[in-house]
């Protein structure tokens, strides 16, 4: 009979960019908790995983999703985002608050924590808004909403056009050790545009949306953190000319740091060739060049982190013409089987390194005790098998939405189980009946 | 002389996809339909099918063409335009299109400011689907009529200078003649304000050359298209006034005379009359304008009598 509080993983590949560790060996869990060993009485009712051949990676953290509610539970809920994100390895989330009613106030960020209490099978780390009504106006009630249990402060996709609000934000927020996550869109530069501004807008006669407008806010948001001293995150940086910014940035020491969402690492606006309605994102997907880019700023430590950002819309929703259909593309099950396949399989990075962008990368962001396996941590984990062949279609799809791109796609490594809190969520990929 | 013998598409979305033998193909059956438009001499090869012109966007011309077109085949033509669409009460593209489908229709003729939206009913319906019009994107039989026009006025559009002249970046008329143009051999010059005509086309378009000098793009030119400035689609930051345009770009007698004698002028319509031309030259002798319309009908015909073939009954 074995004891559900203690685990031993036996023989794994054990990968731990924040300790250095690049092994194969056992794994302790006891009472949700890493430990360094277990005794030998414990071993003998401990739950034993043979995991030889499999990577035992920390649980990834990821910076940017929408998980639907509150509002939009046509697209997603907390149930189904969660499993999602564990189908996917994620067992730390950060929500964006573009909700319905919209994350600026301490109810609704209560609303959103006893929902997850209730639903979520991953840890949710909600974040409010930076202004009130993500107008770009009024600052929103930071002070209150950290009390609240936020983690971070973005408008997202609004962003904030005003760069005197934008000041007094980012100094406000430092006052509660905040981090500002920026969505970087000079939006005076994109109206109306459906994709990115280059021969592929021209040839299929969509407004184009053209680098300028994230460089410009990239470089606003390099000078205010210079000006403000306060922690700036950039959010799914698309362009190479923002990566060249924020790399100029860093080796001046200021306090930015910046994500890659996966589609960007995987496809070029001409994806869009046939009006793929799923492959419509905010940002939009570039050129070879750019991509070509950010795998390099990925590697150099430029960007920190890769990102799902995951957003649910239903099929309906993105079953229409291009110019109606609505941002967004569902990716939290296939990130890491994606990222593995575009990067690891072809050869720019080793998995040590996109598992780094995936756990201490952004953990170091937030500045929070996860994606390690440090003593003492919460047992969150993940098991990937780096060896197999797998098609990602509608009967292994855990997510509500109807807008993941890469749906009937092949990978080569998948995420064999997951673990939260020393319990597993995902098993032999299928979800753990709860 | 066309190679090819068959037509296999059940719609027409673009000048893109298509092949110049096809082109050429669409061209002979056009020819053929010339006798057609006198008075009284009506064709039935589309006799017991219906057509429905779907136009989601305000068009005189182009929906009348269509209409003609179609009766002068002998098809049955219902039109429904964006006022009276149930699309204005919320229905999807889709559910306006299946029940369309489901009333027993033969082909649609959409136009809609979407651009790609005619692919996309094309996928989604069995039935035959024509652009006429999407967005900044196409307008395939408008570029197929401006080339069946050259055709016929200068025996053969390969080796011929064409410059498009005016609003190219906004412009549906623009791509698709350059794709038509250019798949049947002739050398392609866009030229206006940068704002309208970016270097960037050049790029997305590698066969074509921008000129901003109007000299320059009209002095070796055997024909000049002009497309008309779409108040709808443009913001103000593209040129300041119609005034201004008109003074730099705008087409009148003493710059026609920098075209060479046998040049022509042509124009998609509805022309501005005063703003991208004078009526001097629109009405003049280098106008080929109504022949374009004309032909418009010939051209139209093909593609509803050749799309409507190839479905598979």
């Amino acid at each position: 009979m074995s004891n559900k509080n203690t685990i031993l993983v036996r023989g794994a590949h054990v990968i731990d960019p924040a300790n250095g560790r690049d092994e194969v060996a056992d794994v302790f869990v006891k009472d949700g908790k890493f430990v360094a060993q277990l005794s030998a009485e414990e071993i003998k009712s401990a739950q034993v995983i043979d995991a030889k051949g499999l990577i035992l990676s920390p649980g990834f953290v990821d910076l940017n999703c929408r998980l639907g509610e509150p509002g939009r539970s046509a697209r997603e809920t907390f149930r189904t985002g969660t499993l999602a994100a564990a189908l996917g390895g994620f067992t730390t989330v950060v929500t964006m608050p573009d909700t319905n009613p919209i994350s600026d106030n301490v109810g609704t960020i209560q609303l959103i924590r006893e929902l997850c209490v209730a639903h979520a099978v991953v840890n949710v780390l909600p974040a409010s808004t930076l202004t009130k009504q993500q107008e770009g106006k009024a600052l929103a009630p930071m002070g209150s909403l950290k009390k609240a249990g936020i983690i971070a402060v973005t408008d997202t996709t609004s962003g904030v056009q005003n760069n005197e609000i934008m000041r007094r934000a980012l100094e406000y927020a430092n006052t509660f050790n905040l981090v500002v996550l920026d969505h970087c869109q000079d939006s005076s530069m994109t109206e109306g545009a459906q994709m990115h501004e280059g021969t592929w807008s021209l040839r299929l006669g969509l407004r184009g949306w053209p680098r300028a407008a994230e460089e410009i806010v990239v470089s606003s948001d390099c000078v205010l953190a210079s000006l403000t001293k306060a922690r700036i995150h950039l959010q799914h940086i698309s362009s190479a000319g923002s990566a060249e910014i924020i790399r100029r940035a860093k080796a001046n020491k200021l306090p930015v740091t910046a994500e890659v969402s996966v589609l960007h690492l995987l496809l070029t606006d001409a994806a869009l060739a046939q009006y793929d309605t799923r492959l419509k994102v905010n940002p939009p997907l570039r050129e070879e060049s750019d991509r070509a880019a950010l795998i390099a700023a990925l590697i150099d430590g430029t960007i920190d982190a890769i990102c799902s950002d995951h957003s649910p819309c239903t099929s309906t929703e993105k079953d229409c013409e291009f110019d109606l259909a609505p941002f967004g593309a569902a990716t939290l099950e296939t990130a890491f089987s994606a990222a593995y396949d575009a990067l690891v399989a072809t050869g720019h990075l080793d998995v040590k390194l996109l598992i780094t962008r995936l756990t201490s990368g952004p953990a170091k962001v937030l500045r929070i005790d996860a994606g390690t396996l440090t003593v003492g941590a919460a047992a969150d984990f993940v098991l990937i098998n780096p060896k197999t062949s797998w098609i990602f279609n509608k009967e292994v799809q855990l997510s509500k939405s109807g807008n993941n791109p890469l749906i009937g796609k092949t990978f080569t490594s998948r995420i064999h189980s997951t673990f939260v809190g020393g319990k597993a969520v995902i098993s032999d990929s299928k979800p753990v009946q709860l | 002389m066309a190679q090819q013998t068959t037509w296999t598409k059940k719609d027409l979305t673009g000048i893109e996809t298509l092949s110049r033998a096809e082109i050429e193909f669409l061209f002979d059956q056009a020819e053929k339909f010339l006798p057609a438009l006198a008075p009284g001499k009506g064709l039935d090869l589309m006799h017991g099918r219906t057509v429905v012109n779907l136009f989601l966007e305000p068009s005189t011309r182009t929906c009348t063409a269509f209409e003609i077109s179609a009766k002068k085949l002998g098809a049955e033509v219902v039109t429904i335009n964006t006022t009276a669409s149930s699309l204005v009460k919320g229905e999807t593209l889709r559910d306006t299109a299946m029940n369309i489908r489901a009333m027993g229709v033969d082909a649609i003729v959409i136009r809609h400011s979407s651009a790609g939206a005619p692919r996309y009913l094309g996928e989604v319906l069995d039935i035959s689907v024509i652009n006429a019009g999407d967005g900044a994107h196409e307008h395939p039989t408008q570029a197929l009529l401006d080339a069946f026009t050259l055709k016929q006025k200068f025996g053969k559009v390969e080796g011929l200078k064409v410059t498009i002249l005016g609003d190219i970046l906004f412009s549906r008329v623009a791509r698709s003649n350059i794709h038509c143009l250019t798949k049947l051999g002739a050398h392609v010059t866009l030229a206006g304000p940068a704002t309208l005509v970016p270097l960037s086309l050049a790029q997305a378009f590698p066969q074509v050359r921008i000129v901003h000098d109007l000299k320059t793009a009209l002095s070796d030119a055997d024909a000049v298209m002009l497309l008309r400035i779409q108040h709808e689609r443009q913001t103000t930051t593209h040129f300041p006034s119609l005034a201004e345009y008109t003074s730099q770009f705008g087409l009148n007698a003493e710059r026609a005379a920098w075209l060479k004698p046998n040049a022509v002028v042509m124009h998609p319509g509805p022309i501005n009359r005063g703003v991208e031309v004078d009526s001097d030259v629109a009405d003049g002798p280098r106008s080929v304008i109504l022949e374009q319309v004309r032909n418009g009908v010939a051209v139209r015909m093909a593609v509803l009598h050749l799309c409507t073939s190839a479905l598979k009954r």
